[in-house]
């Protein structure tokens, strides 16, 4: 199929792109690599009348250091974060969980903004950026404002993003020589996780930060698993006593894939995997 | 109507497009490169897999527009040499038998020029990995992948 007519606006600075988004409001949808929007437009479950192609915004793209973050900006795409020298230093577990997004094809135009915006409980960047306590920067028409991670993600496919505001780049605060383990759990091979544990750690272990995939309606800290694996050991046994905890606070979906409650159990198995992983045990 | 100037195949192309249209469509019906196929039309099954400013996409997820002042290489215009000749993965590909009914082909070639350009020497677990965003409806992926192998010099032919 192909979508329902729509128009198409090109900008080149985000000034623009605002302005645009200003002008048609509610009938327009901004386009960043397309790779979710596309199918969505395709198969007509959203028929916009304008579509805002940020693609020709060059300065929405790349990344770069800034002190005690990086910065990555929103355009960027997953084949770049995961390969980047800048993210693989600082933010180890960002670049483990753009490699399993869905497959090379979509890396190579999908975007790390795009993603985290369009807010798929099931996407895989939404766990690792709020593990890695991220702030979203978020340009609209009277300037631009952060967010921080924890209130980024509101519910199933919602973000903090007004409809005149365009996410322009995700600050990360470096997490410098961390190991990191990004577990994802798939029925086929290129598809989005039934349940995935985003897991980096400092030492062996001093500090651990955990994010779940699809445990929720938005992604989550699971932070009595946390809390257990600061002072554990890494071993088989220090890791799964906090493992247990991973799935405390979640309210996971049932669906084909599985049920709430195997869906808690693959977060308590995939926690363990992922942190004895992050932590090179 | 969207102007849209981009190379096609080493050829320069400029067209009045539909937004909407995407770019399989443009290559199909208004370029009439029927190599690109469409396989699933939901950007699961990476037939439609071509080359854009020299990285794989999946045409069917990306717009005409979104090609414009960009280079795109089908199955068509990859051998850069003489008519009759073929590129080395698709040598590979003959020589291994790296297709049963063939619609999948062009894809996985594309997608095999892409993934033996970013790493020439992938083991075995590697290029299933890194084709993972192909799909064989006859289940043929044992010679695909020996295809690839072959195709980067490390095995010899088709072994099934």
């Amino acid at each position: 199929m192909i979508p329902v007519k729509f128009d198409y606006l090109a900008p080149t600075s985000v000034e623009e792109a605002l302005s645009a988004l200003g002008e048609h409001g509610d009938d327009a949808k901004i386009l960043a690599g397309g790779q979710s929007l596309l199918p969505v437009l395709r198969m007509r479950l959203n028929a916009p009348e304008v579509v805002i192609d940020l693609g020709g915004i060059a300065s929405l793209r790349g990344i770069r250091d800034d002190g005690d973050a990086i910065v990555i900006g929103a355009m960027t795409t997953h084949h770049d974060v995961r390969d980047h020298a800048l993210v693989k230093e600082h933010a180890l577990l960002i670049s483990k969980a753009a490699a399993e997004v869905a497959d090379s094809q979509i890396r190579h135009r999908g975007t790390f903004g795009g993603a985290l915006a369009h807010a798929d409980p099931a996407g895989d960047l939404g766990a690792p950026a709020l593990a890695l306590g991220a702030q979203f920067v978020i340009a609209g028409p009277g300037g631009t404002r952060t967010v921080e991670a924890s209130d980024f993600f509101v519910d199933l496919f919602e973000t903090a993003i007004g409809e005149d505001e365009i996410l322009t780049e995700v600050r990360v605060p470096k997490h410098t020589g961390w190991g990191a383990h990004y577990e994802k759990f798939v029925r086929v091979a290129h598809q989005w996780p039934i349940v995935a544990v985003a897991a980096t750690v400092k030492g062996s272990i001093d500090e651990a930060r955990v994010g779940l995939t699809n445990m929720g309606s938005t992604p989550l800290r699971a932070t009595a698993t946390e809390q257990a694996l600061a002072g554990a050991s890494a071993t088989e046994d220090g890791v799964r006593a906090a493992a247990e905890l991973a799935a405390e606070g979640t309210n996971p979906p049932s669906d084909l894939n599985g049920a709430a409650d195997y869906r808690q159990h693959l977060a308590r198995v995939l926690t363990g995997r992922a942190v004895l992983k992050a932590a090179g045990a | 109507m969207t102007k849209i100037e981009l190379t096609v195949d080493g050829a320069a192309v400029s067209d009045d497009v539909e937004p909407r249209m995407l770019l399989v469509q443009y290559l199909r019906e208004k370029l009439g490169k029927t190599g690109t196929v469409i396989g699933c039309d939901t950007s699961n099954c990476g037939a439609c897999t071509v080359h854009l400013d020299g990285t794989s996409v999946k045409s069917c997820n990306v717009l005409a527009v979104q090609a414009n002042g960009r280079t795109v290489t089908t199955i068509e215009g990859l051998a850069d040499t003489a008519e009759g000749d073929l590129h080395p993965v698709q040598e590979a590909f003959r020589e291994c038998h790296g297709l049963q009914c063939g619609f999948c082909t062009p894809g996985m070639i594309m997608q095999a020029v892409d993934l033996l350009g970013e790493n020439p020497h992938p083991t075995e677990e590697e290029v299933r990995l890194g084709m993972e965003g192909n799909l064989c409806r006859c289940t043929g992926y044992h010679n695909i992948v020996q295809s690839v192998l072959h195709a980067a010099g490390q095995t010899e032919g088709a072994t099934a």
